[in-house]
């Protein structure tokens, strides 16, 4: 009675967790890769078994190609800018300087901000003729241009509202790493005369590494996610120049009600995030140094 | 005596009780509930519009009730109705675009209307409408869709910019040639060279392919056959036509590179950073309420031929309703489409009103005489034809619409854009052209 009683009471224990993980991501994950290898019903035709022809599909299709790779650039670029920038700040805000408060609250703000908010912020900052940026470089002679109406600049428009969002939210992650680190090592490095630079270099930044690997997991996972910006800014446009995944699969799910290659797209997206935590947990865990 | 009076009151009471419940339940005699799907594609209050008619409805027919529902864009408005109808918790009624006909009927959501209203009578009243408006509605011998917030392209022009540019402010550009020499003379620019002014602008982002219809139609080509299996995109007037607007801004520079936002266009037009505009007649009201100048409405300039595309929005009642809710939903829309309802929401929006009739309301008469430019979108509908409309046309249409987008922005050349999309168009269609 006893024993048996001990080997159900922690699944019993478990099973509230068990139940959302698998009803909210096992189940749908694994709903995904099934569905992806059926055709999508239609009125008339029910779904059939295809195999791999939405994925034969997917290796034609220019548009899902020119996401992957406006995908990739956005990660390649956003992820390091906004990291710099956050640890800068996350510096600049850690010391005694006038205003600290506000600084602080300043440099957050854009993460407390709701995502269509900034973008319709945004949205005015670039609008040509009489936005922000226009009014401005007008005021100085520059001209105009047309930010999120080109397909040269419209990406990296996206990027910059990108940074200026997350490098606040993960400036608050490294000035809480940087007042986890004991005050005694500042003093036993300026005994010994070492300077700001040496400090940070040698010092700082490896007592920071854990944060910036949980940074940067989440800040790759987010480049990946990005949707609420290109559906408020450039639904994907002009020509796909904005075309993202997750927006990509949106429209092929649901203005195209293609719901079978929706699925498998989702399941190159979950594949790419995958490999993004498959990284963390196998590579950069084991070189970075917990305390 | 005390007993007696407290009888009284006892009975007086239980009258009341149940004569309470007697109306009470004479006033619940359980209303047929109605969710009302609408999209907002223009500026301007149309929410409370809506919901003003919706109530005027109640006050008029209280066994219905209904429930508008604002659901974004033309685009999120069909995604919302066909998530619900998947989900088999769809909306009885809804205004959808009327080119997302076709998806509608493909994915089994929606009736046809002359399945429900099917009595001589009705068929007098679908036959009310102007024609050109039944266009997209009228597929395989029935009518799927009623017209209630219609639409025609127009051209909006600035008065004062027109004099300022030494023309005549009463008169729009009459053909392509005219449009071209007018926008030049309506460019402004300062003495660094850059542009304070543009001399038009037709927006690409949003509705791209609708806009390209403004070009194609005066140019004399249809875009798709009206069964909705064959496009003609890279016909050699649909071409010539993609040039004429790609030369808009690279050859004459009057109108800005890049992609023009829909939804900034009026605004752009409003703080006389253009002279011209392209836009829906549905921002009429919008427009004339805030203009700080005086400003002309005209018809799509031609080129061998005038005319624009309808557009705009059309009644629908979806599939998985109860016989009781269809006939409610049919209530609803008659009286919104009556002559003075018709009228009256043409006045406050600025859309078509959809009847002749309606334009012989007293109301509209008035209305007509204080702002002749409402009557420019009716006088087009002679010369409108069908909104670009195919099966699976949200993806056509973005094949479309992304082909235009790339020549405006220069990275195809017309007819590279147009052959490309087209031959998207002939995948995307081969299941349904057999």
């Amino acid at each position: 009675m006893n024993r048996s009683s001990a080997s159900w009471v922690p699944w019993l224990l478990l099973l509230p967790a068990l139940v959302l993980l698998v009803a909210f991501t096992h189940y749908p994950a694994a709903a995904t890769l099934w569905h992806s290898v059926f055709s999508t019903a239609r009125a008339g035709a029910s779904s059939v078994y295809v195999g791999p022809e939405n994925y034969q599909a997917l290796a034609d299709d220019p548009v899902f190609w020119q996401a992957l790779r406006n995908n990739l650039l956005f990660a390649l670029v956003t992820v390091p800018v906004a990291i710099v920038l956050s640890i800068v700040m996350a510096l600049w805000v850690h010391r005694q300087v006038p205003g600290r408060a506000l600084l602080r609250l300043a440099y957050f703000t854009p993460a407390i901000l709701p995502m269509i908010a900034v973008a319709n912020i945004w949205l005015f900052f670039y609008t040509p003729q009489y936005g922000l940026i226009a009014q401005i470089s007008q005021a100085f002679g520059w001209g105009d241009h047309n930010w999120l109406g080109q397909p040269g600049t419209a990406l990296p428009a996206l990027m910059v509202v990108t940074i200026w969002k997350e490098a606040g939210f993960f400036m608050i992650f490294y000035l809480a790493a940087l007042q986890q680190i004991s005050p005694t090592l500042a003093e036993a490095a300026a005994l010994e005369g070492a300077s700001r630079w040496q400090f940070f270099r040698r010092v700082q930044w490896p007592l920071l590494m854990p944060t910036t690997v949980f940074v940067v997991i989440n800040a790759v996972i987010n480049a990946f996610r990005l949707v609420d910006h290109v559906v408020v800014m450039t639904r994907g446009g002009p020509d796909n120049a904005t075309q993202l995944l997750l927006y990509y699969i949106y429209q092929v799910a649901f203005s195209f009600w293609d719901t079978s290659y929706a699925a498998a797209l989702t399941v190159v997206l979950l594949t790419l995030l995958a490999i993004v935590a498959f990284v963390k947990f196998r590579l950069l865990d084991s070189r970075t140094h917990y305390q | 005596m005390r007993r007696t009076i407290l009888k009284t009151f006892a009975a007086s009471l239980a009258t009341l009780a149940f004569g309470g419940l007697t109306s009470h339940a004479i006033a619940q005699q359980k209303p047929v509930e109605l969710q009302f799907y609408y999209p907002v594609a223009v500026g301007g209050p149309v929410t409370k519009i809506i919901n003003d008619l919706v109530a005027d409805f109640e006050k008029d027919h209280p066994t219905i009730k209904i429930k508008p529902v604002y659901a974004g864009s033309y685009q999120d408005s069909v995604v919302k109705a066909l998530t619900a109808a998947k989900a088999g918790t769809p909306p009885q009624l809804a205004v959808l675009a009327a080119a997302d006909v076709f998806t509608l009927i493909d994915e089994d959501a929606v009736v046809p209307i002359d399945s429900i209203a099917d009595t001589a009578a009705d068929k007098q009243w679908l036959d009310s409408f102007y024609p050109a408006l039944m266009l997209n509605s009228r597929i395989n011998g029935h009518t799927w869709g009623v017209p209630f917030q219609r639409s025609t392209i127009v051209m909006y022009w600035n008065k004062d910019a027109f004099r300022e540019a030494g023309l005549d402010p009463d008169r729009a550009p009459a053909n392509w040639d005219e449009l071209v020499s007018y926008a030049q003379k309506l460019t402004r620019r300062d003495a660094s060279g850059n542009v304070t002014q543009w001399g038009i602008k037709v927006p690409s982002v949003g509705f791209a392919y609708w806009l390209f219809q403004a070009f194609t139609t005066p140019a004399g080509i249809e875009l798709m056959n009206p069964a909705g299996t064959k496009t003609f995109l890279n016909a050699p007037q649909a071409v010539q036509s993609l040039q004429y607007w790609v030369d808009l801004t690279t050859k004459y520079k009057v109108m800005p590179t890049g992609a023009i936002e829909w939804g900034t266009t009026p605004k752009d037009f409003l703080e006389k950073k253009t002279a011209i505009i392209y836009t829906t007649t549905g921002n009429l009201t919008n427009i004339r309420t805030n203009a700080s100048f005086p400003f002309g409405v005209g018809k799509m300039p031609t080129k061998v031929r005038g005319g624009s595309p309808t557009g705009g929005g059309n009644f629908y009642i979806f599939k998985k309703s109860t016989p009781e809710e269809k006939q409610a939903a049919m209530t609803f829309i008659k009286w919104a489409t009556t002559p003075e309802r018709a009228a009256q929401f043409g006045i406050d929006t600025g859309y078509v009103a959809v009847t002749p009739a309606a334009w012989e309301t007293p109301a509209m008469k008035a209305y007509v005489q204080k702002v002749p430019a409402a009557a420019v979108a009716r006088d087009q509908l002679g010369v409108s034809v069908a909104e670009f409309s195919t099966h699976d046309n949200q993806r056509v249409t973005k094949a479309l619409s992304d082909g235009l987008q790339a020549a405006l922005t220069g990275t195809k050349s017309p007819k590279q854009a147009l052959d490309d999309a087209q031959r998207e168009a002939d995948r995307i269609l081969r299941p349904y052209a057999r």
